[in-house]
């Protein structure tokens, strides 16, 4: 390999969304910047006896799914499948490579990191665990494995593209999708591939969901008023609201990206994942705050910005009660004053708690703020709460006009895993 | 039940499963569900679940192993409906 290929720099020349409150980068910019929330009633929860009777779900999809899956490609397809497919498929057009085809050559030069957090959890829960419960495993048919299997959703994205590189599937709870874009920036930067499409998937599933109402860590005290609910850094926040869709990104080593004249978002300047060990206020449920600190310090490192130089911060703030310990982390890690915190939001105030996808529609939000200089008000959070008080002045509630250079979005997992990336924006 | 209504009915339960769509319009016996419409060898047992939903019959694997034309589909649950 030659010197220069193992430090490529990385660039985003493509985006892709399928998110509660909008399809598309159009519609998914503009429901941003007008806090407009995709949280809705979801019936099913209410009959199943959920505490928790609302979610977030990406609005139209049995239509949008025909323009863009074949009728055959449909009959084995979950939620989590199609997602990643209408995100994927969006994301590709939008970098401008070549027609999608059933007989388009392998391209060689293209992989996938799509992360899922629970997996096949909804066709399991729907199809296989009762056929097999009666004893009817003749008549599950071929299509089971293809959706519950975890590397569902790449595999069958690689399919419809006919992707060529590595094409596969992480996952580290909510942290998911994140690390994705953080493993295939490390994949172009070293020169392994010129292409990754990357980010994260989850399906809309009352089984997925049920463990996390059971540990009353969603919300439960805003069911009959749904775009109120999920409120991460508010003094009524009372849990997270479960999200669904697909976010995904196409990373590009800038030497192909310059080759073929592509156009370019913001450049991935750093990236860390790491884990707390479990230990110093660590669990399988909570992050140690050190490990929190040393993974966004890698990811500044990495990146060779100091903490002064980070113009604002896409967080992972669920509405849970780490809300107010993650502002401190970051205050820690940055090493500022309460007050000086750089400016803040949560995506997921809009659009809940995507889990396995969250990171990468959330990684979408933060290049497309950076990219059309804007950042995108935190709704629901008026009444802050007392222990993020301090860091009043750096919360967005409002969305406002950015001209920053450097936007840092980190996501945090069950099993105590961090993932801090460092986008920058490109010169227009 | 006539050869020609078997036919017309194995054609629709197919036709979810086919990828080449433009061979759909030129079905004869001789139509192999593999190359010619182009179905994926996988989806061989959801259609032969099709078949049994559809007629009331059940297909040993055996059977369903020997399945490769329209025309042999037609034949086998031709002699299967009661």
């Amino acid at each position: 390999m030659a010197a220069e290929s193992i430090n490529q720099r990385v660039v985003v020349t493509g985006l892709g969304v399928l998110a509660p409150n909008g399809h598309g980068l159009e519609a998914f910019e503009a429901a941003l910047r007008e806090g407009v929330s995709g949280i809705r009633f979801i019936e099913k929860l209410a009959e199943q006896n959920f505490a928790c009777q609302v979610g977030g779900v990406p609005q139209g999809v049995d239509e949008l799914e025909h323009a863009y899956l074949a009728p055959d490609d449909l009959l084995a397809m979950n939620d989590a499948m199609i997602y990643t497919a209408i995100a994927g498929i969006d994301c590709w057009r939008d970098a401008g490579l070549r027609e999608i085809a059933p007989d388009a050559p392998v391209d060689w030069d293209t992989g996938a990191i799509v992360g899922t957090g629970i997996g096949g959890m909804q066709t399991i829960g729907e199809r296989l665990i009762p056929m097999v419960d009666k004893g009817r495993v003749r008549r599950l048919g071929s299509t089971m494995v293809e959706q519950v299997m975890c590397s569902a959703v790449s595999a069958k994205l690689g399919g419809l593209l006919a992707l060529g590189g590595q094409t596969t599937t992480n996952s580290s709870a909510c942290t998911t999708g994140t690390e994705a874009v953080i493993d295939a920036y490390h994949k172009i930067r070293t020169g392994q591939i010129a292409r990754m499409i990357a980010g994260g998937a989850e399906g809309a599933s009352h089984y997925t969901w049920s463990g996390f109402d059971a540990m009353k860590v969603l919300a439960s005290q805003s069911n009959d008023a749904p775009a109120r609910a999920s409120r991460p850094m508010s003094a009524s926040a009372s849990g997270f609201v479960p999200g669904s869709g697909a976010g995904l990104l196409m990373l590009e080593s800038l030497a192909s990206a310059e080759r073929r004249g592509a156009r370019i978002y913001a450049e991935i300047a750093g990236g860390q994942v790491n884990s707390g060990g479990q230990r110093d206020g660590g669990s399988m449920t909570a992050p140690n705050p050190d490990g929190v600190v040393r993974c966004v310090r890698a990811a500044l490192a990495g990146a060779g910005i100091g903490p002064g130089e980070v113009d604002a911060i896409n967080g992972h703030l669920t509405a849970t009660f780490a809300d107010p310990h993650e502002l401190e982390n970051w205050r820690r890690a940055l090493d500022v004053d309460a007050g000086r915190l750089p400016p803040i939001n949560a995506t997921k105030s809009m659009i809940g708690h995507a889990l396995g996808a969250a990171g990468g529609l959330e990684c979408v939000a933060t290049v497309l703020q950076l990219h059309h200089g804007f950042l995108h008000g935190s709704i629901n959070c008026e009444d802050l709460h007392p222990q993020i008080e301090p860091f009043r002045a750096s919360v967005v509630q409002r969305t406002r006009a950015f001209d920053g250079r450097i936007i840092a979005k980190s996501s945090f997992g069950f099993g105590d895993v961090n993932g801090c990336v460092i986008f920058r924006k490109w010169p227009s | 039940m006539t050869e020609a209504q078997i036919t017309e009915k194995v054609i629709a339960l197919v036709t979810p499963y086919v990828k080449n769509r433009a061979a759909l319009a030129n079905v004869t016996r001789d139509t192999t569900f593999l190359a010619d419409l182009g179905i994926n060898s996988a989806r061989l047992v959801d259609i032969v679940l099709a078949f049994e939903d559809e007629f009331g019959i059940e297909v040993s694997d055996d059977a369903a192993d020997s399945i490769a034309t329209v025309g042999d589909a037609v034949d086998l649950i031709g002699k299967l409906v009661p």
